[in-house]
């Protein structure tokens, strides 16, 4: 690619080094270039211990495990709890009654499902079951066989969604993508050649 | 503010609005020497503290959606500040059996802050609906004679595009259109052998540096407006030069309640709540210039009743408030797993598509009356909440795999709009609701909405025409998707794929131009009939709603209303 990227840090390497006439700075105002400079200092400040401010205690916890369960950690990447979703989650969901229901409904579920299977908590059970369990409610298909299964399964697909939004919009999430924009170009270089396209 | 003392202060001109029309108006009318006064019934408008350009979602704990993960596509927290699906406080009320959505804004510069900066003219035959099938109206004036000001706005907003000679689809001053992306490369090889016209898009977004304002540097973000102003806004392009003539009186959250006539039944002054202070004000002109969006600028004319005007300034004819219509619009989106292989690469673009399709099909016989055009966007854009709702509930499960899926199909989705002309009918118009009144007090509007069977039958042609695209460039069509990213003013009705009404924010008509009084409101000037110092400077003197986009229409309308109003004020006509 021969696009001339300016990030931002870039933007604000050349005000702080007194920026010669021609350069970026004729195309980014100061005003643009300071505020960048406040959105990379917000990026740095990294965020402390997150307080829950719906799900408590162990309900927190399960949360956690399901969004580690639902996109993991892998070679190329961090998975959705170090991405921040169990706390966007969470955010979310002490803000909006119908997510209060599902995802709060969906977490008793599970409880009260590995009680009765397995005599333990979901947190508590082994990962076999904690599969079995999942796989039960992961696909619709299961919910068209069995209809008590129906809000579980609208419980697990809100989270999965709700999951990728998490890690997907993140730092880490929209790096594994391979997104390169939101940057400053002077000028944009079309397609590259590709096969097919 | 207003002086209030012994000497009446007396403007030569009041402008509603500082939007597209208004912002176009205060320019010309105080370059021209006129003092004027702007009511603005929102802020005042700061891009530096305002804008949220170049954020990432995750600087923002809502990742872009807001409270309740409610704020999803227009209205989300990344655009630019103060439009709204819903105003508290500021209702409106939908009649029973209708549906319709209004977007409004309550800022200076008003919807320019958030629109598609899509920069479309009307064509010769758009002016001449009837004398062209025999239906509806023609407008009091020709392309030919709104020619020069489409030249002169394009000259001064600065606007992208390429000389093509698509029939009633005028090319205009344009800067170089930017390169195609992928998306677009491919939809355009699918689109040449369809013989569907796929050319250069035009929006009023800078390619090159003009009167000051830099080149876009291509992060595809001009709906969180531009702290560079390298597109359009009236807030940004408009207002400031009318400011710098020092003629300009700006009145920020100001609600324009009444237009008052004189004696003489002109029009006096204008009342308006300062929201600020609660408190109610008055401003005199010797003209007033109405320029508040089409529905509201027919709400105020609506609301300023008098012994002389008893059913709203001007409204003799009763034609206020009618011939409203809104785009027709329609989309699908398909997935196109050869964008697989695309290579990670800035995809951003500027803020909007770099191609479109014109009407292709004018001047032949097809299944309905007018046409319509065909916008379209996927790809590697920035991510956000909601992306991949569509992959996760095709994929299902959970774990590495699916992790791996929504990678390998980020960027592999096309979006198709379609926006086509709906044909003013009796069932579909604005009217003050009998009861109810916004919290300032002032009657708020009622809307009746019924799209024509002309307007069905183009919806169902658009989905069939997005279908063969979709399937000629190697697609499928997407079906299933819930959760959809579009706002909720967009979704459409599940029947027939068509928009619902005032969902396209292409609202208007419901002052409209004619040579007859009994049938119009404003003549060719956009000068009302009966108040000859009263002018409409928006959407809502327009005649026909044609597929193209209204903003550069309004712009060149109001620019020609306003010299036209100078060239008045010279004579003293007013």
């Amino acid at each position: 690619m021969t696009n001339e990227v300016l990030t931002r840090r870039a933007v604000l390497k050349s005000l702080t080094l007194g920026a010669a006439v021609g350069s970026v700075m004729k195309v980014i105002p100061l005003e643009a270039a300071e505020a960048a400079h406040h959105l990379v200092q917000a990026e740095k400040q990294s965020t402390g211990a997150y307080a829950p401010k719906y799900f408590k205690g162990d309900e927190y916890k399960t949360l956690q495990s399901l969004c580690d369960t639902i996109i993991p950690a892998d070679a190329d990447a961090g998975g959705a709890v170090e991405a921040g979703a169990p706390e966007f989650i969470d955010l979310l969901t002490s803000e909006n009654k119908e997510y209060q229901k599902t995802l709060g409904g969906g977490l008793k579920w599970l409880d009260a499902t590995c009680s009765a299977k397995y005599g333990k908590t979901y947190l508590a059970c082994a990962e076999g079951q904690r599969k079995e369990v999942l796989d039960r409610i992961a696909y619709r298909k299961n919910a068209d066989a069995h209809e008590s299964l129906t809000e579980p399964v609208e419980f697990f697909t809100l989270l999965r969604n709700m999951t990728a939004d998490g890690f997907f919009t993140s730092k880490i999430g929209i790096k594994y993508l391979g997104y390169k924009g939101n940057t400053f170009l002077t000028h944009f270089d079309g397609c590259p050649p590709v096969e097919g396209v | 503010m207003l002086q209030v003392g012994p000497v009446k202060k007396v403007y030569d001109v009041c402008i509603v609005g500082s939007g597209a029309g208004g912002g176009t108006a205060a320019k010309v009318l105080t370059e021209g020497g006129l003092n004027v006064v702007m009511l603005e019934a929102g802020p005042r408008l700061d891009p530096d503290k305002d804008f949220k350009e170049h954020m990432w979602p995750y600087q923002l704990p809502h990742r872009g959606v807001g409270v309740g993960g409610k704020q999803r596509g227009i209205g989300d927290e990344f655009m630019a500040p103060n439009g709204f699906w819903e105003i508290p406080g500021e209702p409106y009320t939908v009649a029973n059996g209708s549906s319709f959505s209004w977007f409004r804004s309550r800022i200076e510069g008003g919807r320019t802050n958030h629109w598609g900066r899509i920069a479309l003219r009307f064509g010769p035959a758009d002016f001449r609906a009837y004398s062209t099938d025999g239906v509806g109206d023609d407008w009091p004036i020709s392309y030919e004679e709104l020619t020069p000001y489409y030249d002169k706005v394009e000259a001064y907003i600065g606007v992208f595009g390429s000389k093509e000679n698509v029939p009633n689809s005028p090319d205009g001053v344009f800067m170089p259109p930017p390169k195609p992306r992928c998306t677009e490369t491919l939809v355009k090889k699918a689109c040449d052998q369809l013989h569907i016209t796929c050319i250069p898009s035009r929006l009023a977004i800078l390619t090159k540096a003009l009167n000051g304002r830099d080149p876009c540097h291509y992060c595809a973000q001009c709906g969180r407006g531009c702290r560079t102003a390298s597109n359009f806004s009236s807030s940004q392009v408009m207002i400031p030069p009318a400011a710098a003539t020092g003629r300009l009186t700006m009145i920020a959250n100001a609600m324009a309640r009444e237009i008052v006539v004189g004696k003489d039944g002109k029009a006096e002054a204008v009342s308006y709540v300062d929201k600020t202070t609660k408190t109610e004000q008055r401003v005199y002109a010797k003209a007033v210039v109405v320029a508040a969006s089409a529905c509201e600028s027919a709400r105020l004319l609506l609301n300023s009743k008098s012994a002389q005007f008893p059913n709203g300034i001007a409204n003799g004819s009763g034609a206020v408030g009618r011939y409203l219509t809104d785009s027709v619009g329609s989309d699908l989106v398909g997935h196109f797993p050869q964008l697989e292989k695309v290579p990670a690469h800035n995809h951003d673009g500027v803020g909007g598509m770099h191609m479109y399709m014109p009407w292709w099909r004018f001047g032949q016989k097809n299944e309905f009356l007018r046409g319509y055009h065909i916008e379209f966007g996927g790809g590697r854009n920035m991510p956000g909440v909601g992306e991949f709702d569509y992959v996760c509930e095709q994929e299902e499960g959970y774990g590495a795999t699916l992790k791996q899926k929504c990678r390998s199909a980020y960027g592999t989705f096309i979006g198709f709009s379609g926006r086509g002309e709906m044909i003013p009918n009796e069932n579909t118009f604005c009217e003050l609701d009998p009861e109810v009144k916004d919290k300032w007090g002032i009657p708020v509007l009622r809307f009746h909405w019924k799209w024509g069977e002309n307007e069905l039958k183009m919806a169902r042609d658009m989905q069939q025409t997005f279908r063969q695209i979709i399937e000629a460039a190697g697609g499928t069509v997407l079906v299933g998707a819930r959760r959809h990213s579009k706002p909720s003013g967009d979704v459409q009705q599940q029947t027939n794929a068509i928009s619902t009404g005032g969902a396209i924010i292409h609202e208007l008509g419901t002052v409209r131009m004619g040579s007859d009084k009994k049938t119009s409101v404003l003549n060719g000037n956009c000068q009302a009939h009966e108040v000859k110092n009263l002018f409409v400077a928006d959407a809502a003197p327009f005649v026909t709603n044609p597929d193209k986009n209204p903003t550069l229409t309004i712009m060149a309308l109001a620019w020609r209303t306003s010299e036209y109003l100078l060239d008045q004020a010279k004579k003293m006509e007013i």
